[in-house]
């Protein structure tokens, strides 16, 4: 067969967001891609010049919907390190806590969106299943299940009841013994490692040349977590380890997902333990200026902000550094040469959330 | 002497007259200013001698009488960053490109193409990004109007064509 | 051994309700005194075409109202409960069940989920792309409904609950679901899209190749059992196994466990379900083939893929499990007739719907196989197996050992 270019998406079941995909095949194999993104341009960045510095937060938390709360908090860290404020220790800690929670039920609306996609129908059902159990976490916590708006420039927004430690300790309690029963679901199945080993190989020199971060950077053997290269918050006081893969395929990424899920689980009731009793939430000055950026360990990988000020009461710039972003460049040369069933398994495993693309 | 300060220290010594500005921004982190014509040297020498591999971010801003283009570099093996500003004329909006040091420079070129109007010179594939192709402005410039600024028509005004 | 329900069969008893229609006609007939049109109405050519007629009638409506619409509702409720969730519940709640409001309509154990899905389909446009091959079109899904209802002509539900006796009904099962992948070609292809086309030729390559392991396997039941007759072939496997109480079906025979399992997965494979599920892998390719249809003809093509199942499952019920053969409990007495409590049609249908169960309790579990994966199973791992079977059939045929 000649070779032609074939559009998967816009509209297309299951491509995760709102892009399209144009892969030039020749039969079955792949010669090369395309992604056309911007379908969901919403000019957050632009919109941010007008607001107050606390009413962007509100945009941002929309940025990558499934993972609220770690774009608001790569903010609101930007913002604080502007004014040059501090914020007291009961807010850090709670702020690692929801950071925490946040990241478990993205991984698993991947791992919903991933099992799906491979034909594994069932783990959808699974993995939404037990992420309603961290987004109730979640609303215990700020009020509301997705887009919390629970970070403040100056803390957070409110403190977490007293049985809030007793909630945590039974939801992960349950998780770790469902995720043992996934993580067996996925490895022991011959057809998923038949659809995942061996694909979209990105070795470790490409992944940083690409700027590939996250998940998918540790996948390829490449000791990098921003949580502990570049510690923010109290990520240096609580006792966990980045998860880190050598082969640099599909089933190595999910795999490095599958152990983050319970580094998550490990840090979330060891911030427990620790957090101090005090003030969560102290007032910042109203206007600013300057610049100033931070880079944050967000569930997709290194998001920063930079945002720069000219004295008013709202940012003059806001920058927003997507992760997936620049992963999308690499994609053209994970997938040459693969077949075209093969696209899906990358593309669910690279876990992408468009939101965060198109800004 | 922290780490930012040695990288500091070593481009004062290499390039004495190009940095219009240079600061440490917090421990870790070092930030300079220069003129776009040197940036090819700088980012060059700060990936090879001084070990900056990642490159994070390409960032532009508007201030009204220049436009600067920011860059953000990592090193993963102590986890310091560095920040250049590069400064470019109101009425010459070029740049050089970065792809050939660092392949993740494409889309955040592109996308600052797309919404600053600056042209990356070089670039092996400048073109819209996030927009549409044949759009016609640069939504990020400080004139392209604000979502306050612009007026609310009305549809009885559109159809009758009225003020 | 179980004795049947209907006696003497299903063409008798039509034979009978046809000769009561006609008696009545002609008594309306001879009353309205028109003696010759009655007495046509029963000459010997015309009963034989109205019992024919209506012997077709229960059989289609058999296969594809109360087993089709069976099949769905097992399929629906086994992986809703699988994924841990309750799965269809419209139904008609009893009135006076506690939970009981007027209009309430998700109480009950959902037979009616199906038959509403099938009159929504029934409502829609049936829409035919401009560009489309129009006699193609609409031939794709008249031969896959027409070849599936085929089979059911030949196979047999128990001793006496069949259409007709065909001496090589195996052979006939086999051709009437190797039509599918010619449909499916003649679906993808006249539908003029890109997507269609590749759908259409991947299930056309992944079908034909696993129709030769299917066929093979069948090939070693042959052998064994020396004919293709089905009721031969069920009551082969009536004798008992070398001097114990259990019957010879023939998958405890070794060589024939062997292609039990390559049957069984070759038959997965036919069936288009996951893990072999590519031609319609709607994460990749939309809906595969079935892009372009809409209203009841997606309908029939999505809906028969069950019935297929339903027929693939009796064919191997009767090649390696024993058909109908069960123990019978008890008899009971009517009007004379001894009817037993657990006929042939209880045991056929109880192993057909565990064969369909495992089918889709596999389909739910399991990610699915890359086209090029599936045909290197097929080729490279499934033909070989298989001509070991025949070979190790006619070791056994020859030594007379089972």
């Amino acid at each position: 067969m000649a070779e032609f270019w074939v559009n998967m998406g816009p509209q297309h079941p299951m491509t995760h967001g709102l892009w399209n995909l144009r892969i030039k095949v020749d039969g079955e194999t792949i010669i090369d891609a395309e992604p056309i993104i911007g379908y969901l341009h919403r000019g957050v960045e632009k919109i941010s010049e007008v607001r107050e510095f606390q009413k962007v937060i509100v945009l941002t938390d929309r940025l990558c919907y499934v993972s609220s709360i770690t774009w608001s908090h790569a903010y609101c860290l930007a913002v604080e390190e502007l004014m040059g404020i501090e914020i007291p220790e009961r807010g850090k800690y709670l702020r690692v806590i929801s950071l925490e929670i946040q990241r478990i039920a993205s991984h698993l609306m991947w791992l919903a969106a991933f099992g799906a996609d491979i034909g594994l129908l069932t783990m959808l059902l699974y993995a939404l299943r037990e992420r309603e159990l961290f987004l109730d976490l979640i609303e215990i916590m700020a009020g509301l299940r997705l887009n919390s708006n629970y970070t403040r420039v100056g803390g957070v927004r409110n403190d977490v009841p007293a049985d809030f430690e007793k909630s945590c300790q039974r939801v992960i309690a349950h998780f770790l013994k469902k995720l043992d029963e996934y993580q067996d679901l996925m490895e022991n199945s011959k057809t998923f490692l038949m659809r995942t080993q061996g694909i979209g190989k990105l070795s470790k020199e490409d992944a940083i040349n690409w700027g590939v971060t996250g998940p998918n950077l540790r996948g390829s053997g490449a000791d990098v977590d921003l949580r502990r290269t570049i510690p923010y918050e109290v990520y240096d006081q609580i006792d966990w380890e980045p998860a880190i893969e050598k082969d640099c395929d599909c089933y190595a990424r999910s795999i490095v997902r599958m152990r983050e899920m319970r580094e998550s689980c490990r840090i979330v009731l060891d911030a427990l333990k620790k957090m101090p009793p005090g003030p969560y939430r102290m007032k910042p000055p109203r206007r600013a200026e300057g610049e100033a950026f931070r880079v944050t360990e967000d569930s997709r990988g290194e998001a920063l902000f930079y945002v720069a000020a000219d004295g008013d009461d709202r940012p003059y710039r806001v920058k927003i550094r997507s992760p997936i972003f620049c992963t999308l460049a690499a994609v053209p040369q994970m997938m040459r040469g693969h077949k075209v069933a093969d696209v899906v398994s990358i593309m669910g495993s690279i876990d992408i959330c468009v939101g965060e693309i198109d800004k | 002497m922290g780490v930012e300060e040695q990288v500091l220290a070593r481009l004062k010594e290499r390039f004495p007259k190009l940095l219009l500005e240079s600061a440490s921004v917090r421990p870790g982190v070092g930030r300079i200013k220069i003129d776009r014509k040197d940036l090819v040297e700088i980012c060059f020498y700060l990936k090879e001698e001084l070990g900056y591999e990642h490159l994070s971010c390409i960032s532009a801003v508007d201030w009204k009488d220049r436009y600067e283009c920011v860059y953000h570099f990592t090193r993963y093996s102590d986890g310091s960053m560095f920040q250049v500003n590069a400064i470019i004329p109101h009425d010459d909006p070029h740049i050089e490109s970065l792809c050939k040091f660092w392949r993740s420079a494409t889309y955040p070129e592109r996308e600052s193409y797309d919404l600053m109007g600056i042209v990356f010179d070089h670039q092996p594939d400048l073109r819209r990004i996030l927009l549409p192709p044949d759009y016609r402005f640069f939504p990020l410039r400080k004139d392209f109007p604000q979502e306050v600024d612009r007026q609310y028509i009305s549809r009885r005004k559109l159809k009758t064509g009225g003020a | 051994m179980s004795g049947s329900l209907l006696t003497p069969n299903l063409v008798g008893l039509c034979r009978s309700l046809t000769e009561i229609l006609l008696g009545i006609v002609k008594a309306i007939f001879d009353a309205l005194s028109l003696p010759g049109v009655g007495s046509w109405f029963v000459s010997p050519g015309v009963v034989v075409f109205f019992t024919y007629l209506i012997a077709t009638l229960v059989m289609v409506m058999w296969a594809a109202l109360v087993n089709l619409l069976s099949v769905m509702w097992v399929e629906r409720k086994l992986y809703s409960r699988i994924q841990d969730r309750r799965g269809i519940m419209l139904g008609v709640p009893w009135p006076w069940s506690k939970k009981y409001k007027r209009g309430m309509t998700n109480l009950g154990w959902g037979f009616l989920q199906n038959i509403a899905d099938g009159v929504k389909l029934l409502q829609k446009e049936n829409i035919t792309p401009a560009s489309a091959d129009k006699l193609l079109f609409h031939a794709a899904p008249a031969i896959i409904v027409s070849s599936t209802i085929m089979v059911f002509a030949v196979l047999p539900f128990s001793e006496n609950f069949y259409y007709t006796k065909v001496a090589l009904g195996v052979l006939f099962v086999l051709a009437a679901l190797s039509l599918g992948p010619f449909a499916i070609i003649l679906a993808g292809y006249s539908s003029n899209n890109k997507y269609t086309l590749i759908g259409g030729l991947r299930a056309a390559a992944m079908m034909l190749s696993y129709e030769i392991p299917l066929i093979l396997c069948v090939v070693a039941v042959v052998l064994l059992s020396g004919t293709l007759d089905p009721f031969q072939m069920v009551a082969v496997q009536e004798r008992p196994l070398m001097g114990t109480i259990v019957p010879s079906w023939n998958v405890f025979s070794p060589p024939q466990m062997l292609g039990f399992v390559i049957f069984f997965i070759a038959l997965v494979a036919e069936l288009e379900r996951i893990p072999f599920d590519i031609p319609e892998a709607d994460a990749e390719l939309v809906e595969g083939w079935t892009t372009e249809y809409g209203g009841m003809r997606f309908g029939f093509l999505f809906g028969f893929k069950w019935l297929r199942a339903f027929a693939g499952a009796g064919l191997l019920v009767i090649l390696y499990l024993g058909g109908w053969n069960g123990p019978v409990f008890a008899t009971v007495s009517v009007l004379g007739y001894p009817i037993p409590i657990l006929p042939q049609e209880f045991w056929f249908l109880l192993k057909t719907y565990l064969v369909v169960m495992v089918i889709i309790w596999i389909s739910w579990s399991i990610p699915r196989v890359r086209a090029d994966q599936v045909l290197k199973i097929g080729w490279n791992r499934l033909i070989p197996l298989a001509l070991l079977t025949i070979l190790g059939a006619a070791v056994f045929k020859t030594m007379g050992w089972f």
